[in-house]
């Protein structure tokens, strides 16, 4: 336990962290783009999938576990290297320059704070049901799991979906970065492969947050509505 | 004085063993009750303070800069000999101690230089062990180049940079034995008095650089590796902080000072660009392996090179000194280099400077290939000139650059005061009056890993561990003295600047001292230097204080000695009625302009007492015997 | 040409609690620039100026004055080294900047860098973290021939890129988090792509990591500011070899107590 504590509290151990979780929630990010595309099927279908995700209760906990556990792992550390940066200048330059380093790997701290304040407004909003009147909705057909209502329903509220919108892109900024950032942290740096790799970061985000941009918009110019 | 330069008996290839088996050995029980101070940190310093540490002394290192890493040692770009003969092209220990001999044109100790070359072979098997990451060949084997007066490929090298990872070498040996604990490593500290207790050296008196506060150190012996002096001219390729401090103090303390006037100008450097010039680049010898230098047979020409048709270029050096072509020692080709500029063929708008031309061997091997040789080289010329050598050949002037001349050394490397041992450029060296390239690196190594380590012990076997502490009067004394001598440089609050001083002091050593001497310039810059020195003690300006960081002050301090220094450089020059090496006497050269030894007269090493000011040093002689090498004019045509 | 300066002057050392003391910009105007001189010889300029009207000059580290030495370093309009890449203070030339420029002088900026006067910063934690384990510990003796072990000539260049690292502390400098990891990555690399260095490759990877954390540096946020800094162009290539070395030594590591039969003796 000792040898695991030493390890997160080193710097390199806490970027290891930071990085090993950031994979974890980065395959959850892909996993659940591809889950919500349903949106796009048959409204049964949406349902049928959202009632295999609860049909074993203990590997949904299970899961939830893991992903809760990295995502708390991820911000502690995270917020933990962020003040021990702060410390490390204690006088500002007068005059400062950027030489190479972008937007998105700048904002990383507030990228991240904004996108865990919507994981929270998410949660509370798609999963626990009890904002805009959500669980309502999703109460409907299916066993209780009219999940695509429930979606269309929300985002036929502009703002709703606006927010959404919003959301995905601080998202796009924080993987824009974070995909390549944790294949170099996970050492894995080569002359051929990581120029391709920190484009290939940027274009993967753009994909993963403009695939669930997709969801609010087509709902809101009404491609998407609610199933007859 | 007494000069015992304690050469051991028999012949010259069992001389170092014979010494070896000869010398007392301090058990390794008694190890750690010795101390032994070591200054500067360099290839020599640092080699020597990790070695010692390793076999059980307690060591303390000083240096000026800011962490071992930085000495100067670190700026040596080409390589460094050895004879390994790994390109089975005729190199054997014999022929680098021939070579070396010769290329100091016949005044160094045979014993010494026989050892050095015997021991080069052990520096890169110690390097490669430290993880030195020398140039390899792709079959994974380490590479060669070859080097001035040499007609072998013996010189290992890491790209452009083989001090800086040889310094890297040796400073991580000194790191580990820091941090082990039996090395205590003072950095920002400057050495400037030895302290001398019936007899021997038992200390020294520093100054913390960053306090300001003056300390002394006691030990069982002192090795000084504190480099050259070659900013006695201002303008050399030596780092800014180089000076005589150290070796000059230790000489007005008793050590003998030996043939100073042998000073090395290399000939490949950028020229001057203008007043503002603070100090000269280098630009590697190695560059001569594929560089060809020429300028135009035409007096005054003003043509851009490019415009220079073949055969109106004079290849001189491949003209003179066709067997060894481009790779003529320093001393020649810097002197060849006068030469045609003074004969009014110089190029650039100064016409001090000839060109360095890379378009042969770019047609013949292809600009990717020159830039995997030379890149580094390349840029820094490219960074410093704004001009590209790829595509306009280089400018370049001789400038100064080592020397030769240091504290006179017995064969154990210990100074004329007993437990006062001097390594490195910093002693009278195994280089005689003129060093062929990729040799300082070897010397360094070769006394700080495998030569100190034995001969240290022979002389600490007869010492008593501990015998004389800090607190002996003797140190209060001399710190006294350290003390005053900066509140004095304090005090004076002239009007003109160190560095205007040191320019002057420059200006006269180069062009009365400089490449080529003669007897008027001589007296003329022995009348000059004292006036300068009596003014700088007038009039000089060092503002700030005393105990705080002060880097005027630091400055002045080693610009006092340059100015005692410069004056003895001058009477050595005077005196030695020749021309050898890097000593070039107008008075005494051949009709064709090459050096005129005179080996009935000077074939020894001139060696100073100091005897309460420079005026009244009084000159000794060490003998040289050649019986291996035998005296002969050094040819290279 | 004519500049106008403004330089960081801090008279008193940098403690824990007051890190810039009296530290402030001071501004200078110095005229006759020559294109031709470095940036430190136009400051040995203004500071003979200063002298001369008796005010004291601008304390600042440099020695070699060829790029190699990495004891000068200041951070330029806010870049490390200045404006030109692949180049320290002393090889930067005035050439870089236009007639009438303002230029800012700062000190690297890092609490493992405490200022000592002006622009000069205590590195010594670069030293302490070398002292720590960036080496291969081996005696002065006699080891094998230099040729007994082939080293591959890839190896060999991987090894120099990281070697070539002159320890200014402009990665410090530039890094956002002042974080010194492209230093300690390019002691891992350089000794581990060569066989005399992979002996000890844990202890080395583990040690260096916790001399460097005691010093207070920040942590790498792969921003590559370093890199770009970098005066002798270490790639971040070496940063993730620290990170793999280091997850590779903590990851074969055994605990501090494991039995050994017998003992060294």
């Amino acid at each position: 336990m000792t040898w695991l504590c030493d390890f997160w509290r080193s710097s390199v151990g806490g970027k290891l962290t930071m990085a090993v979780t950031g994979v974890l929630l980065f395959l959850f990010v892909v996993g659940h783009l591809l889950g919500n595309l349903q949106l796009f099927s048959e409204p049964e279908h949406l349902a049928d999938y959202a009632k295999l995700l609860h049909r074993e209760p203990a590997l949904l906990w299970a899961v939830r576990c893991v992903l809760g556990g990295a995502l708390l792992l991820h911000v502690v550390t995270g917020i933990r290297l962020a003040r021990q940066n702060r410390a490390a200048r204690p006088v500002k330059y007068q005059k400062e320059e950027i030489l190479v380093a972008s937007f998105a790997s700048r904002s990383m701290l507030l990228t991240g704070l904004t996108t865990l304040g919507f994981v929270v407004y998410h949660l509370l909003h798609f999963t626990a049901g009890v904002v805009h009147g959500a669980g309502a909705a999703k109460a409907g057909k299916f066993d209780g799991f009219d999940v695509h209502t429930m979606v269309v329903r929300s985002f036929e509220n502009p703002s709703i979906a606006l927010a959404y919108v919003g959301f995905m892109v601080v998202l796009f900024f924080h993987l824009a970065h974070g995909i390549q950032s944790f294949v170099q942290t996970l050492g894995l740096n080569h002359a051929r492969y990581t120029p391709v790799i920190r484009r290939l970061s940027v274009v993967v985000a753009g994909l993963l947050a403009g695939g669930n941009i997709l969801l609010p918009l087509s709902v809101l110019s009404g491609i998407v509505k609610v199933a007859p | 004085m007494k000069l015992d330069a304690k050469i051991p008996a028999g012949p010259v290839q069992e001389k170092w063993s014979n010494r070896k088996f000869e010398l007392k050995l301090v058990n390794p029980a008694n190890k750690r009750k010795y101390k032994v101070l070591v200054v500067g940190s360099g290839l020599a310093g640092a080699s020597a303070a990790a070695s010692l540490a390793e076999l059980g002394y307690q060591v303390e290192c000083f240096c000026f800069q800011d962490s071992p890493r930085r000495a100067h040692s670190i700026a040596a770009q080409g390589g460094i000999n050895a004879a390994k003969n790994y390109r089975n092209d005729g190199d054997s220990i014999y022929r680098l101690f021939y070579d070396t001999v010769k290329g100091g044109d016949f005044r160094a100790r045979e014993a010494n230089v026989y050892r050095l070359a015997e021991l080069s072979v052990n520096i890169i098997d110690q390097a490669v062990a430290q993880g030195v990451p020398f140039a390899r060949d792709y079959g994974g084997m380490l590479d060669n180049r070859s080097f001035g007066g040499a007609q072998v490929s013996r010189t290992f090298y890491a790209r452009g940079q083989t001090g800086q990872q040889l310094l890297l070498g040796a400073y991580t040996a000194l790191a580990r034995q820091i941090g082990l604990g039996t090395v205590k490593m003072f950095s920002r500290t400057e050495m400037l008095d030895v302290v001398i207790v019936d007899g021997h050296a038992k200390g020294i008196v520093v100054r913390d650089l960053v306090t300001g506060e003056a300390r002394s150190h006691a030990g069982d012996a002192v090795v000084l590796a504190t480099g050259g002096y070659g900013n006695v001219f201002y303008l050399s390729t030596n780092a800014k902080g180089c000076n005589v401090t150290a070796t000059w103090r230790a000489h007005k303390r008793g050590a003998g000072f030996a043939n100073p006037c042998y000073t090395q100008i290399h000939p490949t450097c950028i020229p001057v660009s203008g007043d503002h010039q603070s100090k000269l680049t280098l630009m590697s010898e190695s560059l001569r392996n594929d560089g060809r230098v020429w300028v135009s047979k035409k007096q005054g020409d003003k043509r851009r090179p490019g415009e220079i048709p073949e055969d109106e270029r004079d290849y001189y050096l491949e003209r003179k000194y066709p067997s060894y072509g481009n790779l003529a020692p320093r001393d020649i080709s810097s002197r060849a280099a006068k030469q045609v500029c003074d004969d009014g063929r110089g190029i650039g708008d100064t016409g001090l400077g000839v060109y360095l031309d890379f378009r042969d061997a770019i047609a013949r091997l292809g600009k990717d290939a020159i830039a995997a040789r030379y890149g580094n080289l390349f840029h820094m010329y490219a960074k410093i000139t704004a001009e590209d050598p790829y595509s306009q050949p280089m400018r370049i002037f001789p400038a100064v650059h080592y020397t030769m001349g240091g504290l006179w050394v017995d064969y154990d490397l210990m100074s004329t005061v007993p437990g006062l041992f001097v390594l490195g450029e910093a002693n009278f060296s195994d280089h005689g009056a003129n060093r062929l390239g990729a040799s300082a690196l070897m010397q360094g190594l070769a006394d700080g890993y495998f030569v100190i380590p034995y001969t240290i012990g022979g002389y600490l076997a007869g010492q008593k561990a501990g015998s004389v502490k800090a607190d002996h009067p003797e140190f209060q004394r001399v710190a006294g003295g350290v003390v005053e001598m900066t509140k004095r440089l304090l005090s004076i609050q002239g009007k003109r600047t160190v560095d205007d001083f040191h320019k002057a002091l420059g200006k006269i050593m180069w062009q009365k001292c400089g490449m080529a001497r003669n007897e008027q310039g001589l007296k003329e810059a022995l009348r000059e230097i004292p006036a300068l020195r009596e003014e700088f003690w007038r009039d000089v300006r060092v503002l700030g204080g005393e105990l705080s960081t002060n880097q005027s002050l630091e400055k002045a301090g080693r610009l006092a000695d340059f100015l005692e220094f410069g004056e003895l450089l001058c009477r050595d020059a005077l005196e030695r009625r020749e021309s050898c090496g890097g000593h070039f006497r107008e008075e005494w050269q051949t009709a064709d302009g090459e050096a005129l030894r005179d080996d009935e007269k000077f074939c020894h090493a001139a060696v100073w007492e100091y005897k309460g000011d420079v005026k009244n040093a009084v000159r000794h002689q060490e003998a040289l015997a050649f019986e291996n090498v035998h005296l002969a004019v050094r040819s290279y045509k | 040409m004519k500049v106008t300066l403004h330089i960081w002057r801090q008279s008193k050392p940098s403690t824990k609690d007051d890190f810039a003391q009296d530290g402030k910009m001071v501004r200078y105007e110095l005229d006759h620039v020559s294109n031709d001189m470095s940036f430190l010889e136009m400051l040995d300029v203004l500071n003979e100026q200063l002298i001369k009207k008796g005010e004291e000059p601008v304390t600042f580290d440099h020695d070699c004055r060829e790029g190699i030495c990495g004891t000068c370093g200041v951070v330029v309009n806010g870049e490390p080294h200045g404006p030109e890449s692949g180049t320290t203070t002393c090889q930067l030339h005035m050439r870089s900047f236009k007639d009438g420029a303002e230029i800012w002088v700062e000190p690297w900026r890092a609490a493992a860098f405490p200022v000592i006067k002006d622009l000069m910063v205590d590195r010594t934690a670069l030293d302490r973290i070398v002292q720590a384990g960036a080496f291969v510990s081996v005696n002065t003796g006699a080891p094998q021939d230099a040729n007994a072990l082939p080293v591959p000539k890839a190896d060999a260049d991987k090894a120099f890129d990281a070697a070539a690292c002159i320890g200014c502390g402009a990665c410090v400098a530039a890094c956002k988090n002042a974080s010194s990891m492209l230093f300690v990555g390019a002691k891992v690399s350089h000794f581990v792509h060569l066989p005399q260095g992979r002996v000890e490759r844990e202890t080395r990877a583990r040690n260096l990591v916790a001399a460097m954390d005691k010093e207070g540096f920040g942590n790498c946020t792969n921003q590559y500011e370093c890199e770009a800094a970098c005066p002798k162009d270490i790639p971040v290539r070496v940063i993730a070899d620290l990170n793999r070395e280091y997850l590779r030594a903590k990851v074969r590591e055994e605990p501090a107590n494991t039995k050994r039969i017998g003992g060294d003796g």
